[in-house]
């Protein structure tokens, strides 16, 4: 478990997370993504750009 | 063999692809983030083949052409991010091909795109060439709203608001068809359901199982075929005349459309990608 850089809730990685990896905070609910693994740090996620998509 | 993952941002589309990736013997797998990518225009990654999962359009048009100038084969090809990256080429590629789709207009000043506007008939959709996701979509009713939107996105926009893309509005009823294209396949299709006029998933619309008939599996073939071929997802609208190709994505997202078309989508993705290095 790894708390949530906004509201500090402890926030459950995946079984095999990634590096990038977008999670949603249980408890507050932002859009975080997976700074590191070891050590495991979330960062609040990117806001889409202009020329995200498909 | 060696594949490079071209990405950004791992979102659940990106997780099955890895995962599937993963389970494959013989695969050995360069997670390649864009963020931390340099290029030296000489030498690229050692990898066999590179899988692109870009969230930015304009990183992976150009990683792919640095990619492939370096020799790397890629999936898809840089030529098909460039003329699916931007819906006037995109058109123009379909318009090549004879894949019906439907009426467009592009236009480059304000006072022409509202000529345009007013020969195609209200409505019209007003889209910018470069955008996903249904975001910043105009549907124009009138020639009020017409002259309102020209001249907002003329002054607040970037240069390239001010290259008109204008479609003639076409009656959904509510839904449109997106198939699912790798190589030489039409393996699965959805439904986009919503009762707004924006039916892209990523809006909320509902996706349900669109069974392939020939008609759909041929002209979603003919659209993928028209900017290069790979492994695309084809929007399609259903008329009284047929089926129309609206829009044709190179960095398509499966994660809704798995469980209910029953098609192991990233499956048949990794295996295409795979055959491709060979």
């Amino acid at each position: 478990m790894i708390a949530c850089p906004v509201c500090d809730a402890a926030v459950r990685l995946s079984q095999d997370p990634v590096e990038g990896e977008l999670l949603e905070c249980p408890d507050c609910g932002c859009e975080l993504e997976v700074l590191s693994l070891d050590p495991a740090v979330l960062g609040e996620a990117p806001d889409a750009e202009e020329d995200w998509g498909e | 063999m060696r594949v490079g993952f071209l990405h950004s941002l791992i979102r659940r589309d990106e997780k099955l692809l890895i995962q599937e990736l993963r389970r494959r013997p013989g695969v050995e797998l360069a997670l390649l983030d864009d963020r931390r990518l340099v290029f030296d225009l000489d030498s690229a990654p050692a990898v066999d083949v590179a899988l692109e999962r870009c969230i930015n359009h304009s990183r992976a048009m150009h990683a792919l052409r640095l990619f492939e100038s370096a020799g790397v084969t890629c999936v898809n090809a840089y030529e098909v991010a460039r003329r699916c990256g931007d819906k006037i080429l995109t058109a123009t590629a379909l318009a090549e091909s004879g894949v019906p789709q439907p009426a467009t207009r592009i236009a480059f000043t304000e006072a022409s795109a509202l000529e345009a506007v007013e020969e195609l008939g209200y409505p019209v959709v007003l889209k910018p060439a470069v955008g996903s996701w249904g975001r910043l979509l105009s549907k124009i009713n009138d020639r009020e709203a017409a002259e309102t939107v020209l001249e907002h996105k003329t002054v607040l926009g970037t240069y390239h608001h001010s290259i008109f893309f204008v479609q003639k509005y076409v009656e959904k009823n509510g839904r449109d068809i997106r198939s699912f294209v790798v190589g030489d396949e039409c393996v699965a299709a959805i439904y986009r359901s919503s009762d707004h006029w924006i039916t892209n998933t990523a809006r909320g619309a509902r996706a349900s199982n669109c069974p392939v008939t020939p008609e759909l599996a041929d002209i979603s073939l003919r659209a993928a075929e028209s900017v290069g071929g790979g492994v695309l997802a084809v929007d399609l609208f259903e008329t009284d005349d047929g089926l129309l190709a609206n829009e044709v994505n190179y960095t398509m997202e499966f994660k809704n459309s798995i469980d209910v078309t029953g098609v192991d989508i990233p499956e048949r993705i990794v295996s295409y990608v795979l055959e491709a290095a060979r």
